[in-house]
């Protein structure tokens, strides 16, 4: 069986999980083995059912009185362990900052080959994987020559899809997870909680800028935009290296992967590292006095004018559509 | 206080540039590149020379590649780093088993003798180019030390480093005991630039080599290769802010409003 690995978060699956698993069905069906799941650190039934509603057939729960909270030495044992027990003959996560962890961490300790961020798997002899290099700008055939392979699918290479048919009623079975001090060495000790609410990856609407905003003032009107719509202000690189915006806002390689319904991306020229954290959102539409600047090009909608005059006048718009809001 | 910190470096085509690839698929055409150090690392660096301003001791950076990542190692000096260690390397990207048995021993040559184990090591969270999401992690067992990735916040106490990761929402806060290892990202800091003095000093740096070879892993490169083009199907939907209708349209349209 195939074992895919789940990552949650207070007491909800998380979208890579539903991802992991979504991919996992056409890796399983490839190898022609079943689907199982490994839920560490939690036995919610919501879990259960929602991995079930994905298409995990077995779900091996681990949990551990001294296991309160993510810690990813904890983790990597734990499912280090389950591969020694279960015996699957490849292990998958979604390659999140969570999941590349773990999957490292288990690597690492059974001293095994581990290709993150995939994005199409051909199981054989050796397998063929083809994986995400530069964020996603390039692409990397690699070999994995491996007895367990172990793999990350990239975090937002296939949008989260139910199993047909609403998926199985999945087997629960208990696994009986011994961990060692040293796995708890690194378990989180502290939450900070900073912004209630819609945050940018999550957010439905993000509405971002560039240098071509001009200023760090010039950031008002996308952020008045932004509250209307529900959703964050997200910003380039070149505006956090001009302190601008703090880092936390920036969307790209080496910022966060943004997922919304819509992206508006205004005064940005979409470098091929911004483009990366932005290619997941359903719809784009840009914003550029450039109409030859990548953002216009590669987005579904685009308007040719200086953001300064169009977005003050698209908040006048809904506002005399919607005197509500 | 005195401490003894590692950042582990990879010299990277600068990001934002486009990448073309050598005909034969097994690496980057560096002919038009210009090169830096993978932005991870460079916060890693700022990092590791911030924490030393505040509490004394000493930045020595580590490099795996070719002879030209030497420039890294140099660069890092001139921001405040005291000392260079070069792994030379002959072949393109070492795969990440392969790049971090190399690492690992090369540390504890460093840590041989009369040294004492370096207090942090520092690696960036995943390289700018290859991206495995592994080095640290394998070096960081290697060596029987925590590591926790991600980390945008560090702080060092008596023996422990009391150290922060971003999550949606919020952060996660991590405290392990020293010697440790950890996984930063870009957005730790906002690396300084070079001073002139920097760069003057950064020219006398002796650079020690490690040669430490190691075999290869499981995971072999075949080739390199550009994803499909998106194709480009824009709808201009004016131009000016009269378009301000048609966006508004399309906003509806979504849900979004």
């Amino acid at each position: 069986m195939l074992l895919v690995v789940l990552e949650h978060h207070d007491g909800e699956l998380a979208e890579a999980a539903r991802e992991a698993l979504t991919f996992g069905r056409v890796l399983a069906s490839k190898l022609g083995s079943e689907i199982h799941a490994a839920l560490i650190g939690s036995d919610s039934d919501d879990l259960v059912v929602e991995a079930g509603s994905f298409g995990a057939e077995v779900i091996h729960v681990a949990t551990h009185d001294d296991l309160t909270g993510y810690g990813p030495d904890a983790h990597g044992s734990a499912v280090t362990r389950m591969i020694d027990e279960l015996d699957p003959v490849a292990v998958l996560a979604c390659g999140s900052d969570r999941g590349n962890e773990v999957m490292a961490q288990a690597a690492a300790r059974l001293d095994a080959p581990f290709v993150a961020n995939c994005v199409d798997i051909t199981p054989g002899s050796p397998w063929e994987c083809t994986r995400v290099q530069w964020g996603g700008s390039l692409l990397e055939d690699v070999t994995l020559t491996a007895d367990l392979p172990l793999v990350t699918c990239g975090f937002h290479t296939v949008a989260a899809e139910p199993a047909e048919g609403g998926g199985s009623n999945p087997e629960v079975e208990e696994f009986d997870l011994e961990l060692d001090p040293a796995d708890l060495v690194t378990l989180v000790r502290d939450r900070v909680v900073l912004a209630a609410g819609v945050t940018l990856p999550t957010a439905p609407v993000v509405v971002g800028g560039g240098r071509g905003v001009g200023s760090a003032e010039g950031f008002e009107s996308l952020e008045e935009l932004a509250a209307l719509l529900g959703g964050r202000v997200g910003c380039s690189r070149a505006v956090t290296n001009l302190g601008w915006r703090p880092h936390t806002d920036q969307v790209g390689q080496t910022g966060t992967r943004i997922a919304p319904e819509i992206y508006i991306a205004s005064g940005i020229s979409g470098a091929i590292q911004h483009w990366v954290g932005a290619m997941a959102s359903k719809h784009i539409l840009a914003i550029n006095t450039d109409r030859e600047a990548n953002m216009v090009t590669k987005a579904d909608w685009a308007v040719i004018a200086d953001l300064h005059e169009v977005i003050p006048a698209i908040i006048t718009e809904i506002h005399s559509r919607h005197p509500d809001l | 206080m005195s401490l003894r910190i590692l950042c582990c470096v990879k010299r990277v085509p600068a990001p934002g540039a486009k990448i073309n690839i050598t005909d034969d698929g097994l690496d980057v055409d560096a002919t038009h590149l210009g090169f830096t150090t993978s932005p991870h690392e460079e916060c890693a660096v700022e990092g590791a020379v911030q924490l030393v301003e505040e509490h004394g001791g000493e930045v020595t950076v580590l490099t795996l590649g070719s002879g030209e990542a030497e420039e890294q190692l140099r660069y890092a000096a001139s921001v405040g780093a005291a000392r260079g260690v070069l792994v030379p390397i002959e072949d393109v990207d070492w795969d990440p088993q392969r790049t971090a048995t190399a690492l690992a021993a090369a540390i504890t040559d460093l840590e041989s003798g009369d040294e004492a184990p370096f207090d942090l090591i520092l690696f960036g969270n995943e390289s700018a180019d290859a991206g495995g999401f592994q080095v640290g992690v394998r070096v960081a067992r290697s060596l029987g030390r925590p590591i926790v990735n991600g980390i945008k916040g560090i702080e060092v106490g008596d023996a422990s480093v009391t150290a922060s990761r971003p999550v949606d929402g919020g952060s996660e806060v991590y405290v392990l005991p020293r010697p440790a290892v950890l996984g930063v990202k870009e957005g730790l800091n906002l690396p300084r630039y070079p001073t002139m003095r920097g760069r003057l000093a950064s020219k006398k740096l002796e650079i020690r080599v490690i040669n430490a070879d190691a075999s290869p892993g499981g995971q072999s490169r075949v080739r390199l290769h550009r994803p499909p083009e998106v194709a480009s199907n824009t709808v201009i939907l004016g131009e000016g802010p009269e378009a301000a209708t048609a966006v508004v349209d399309v906003l509806e349209e979504l849900g979004v409003i």
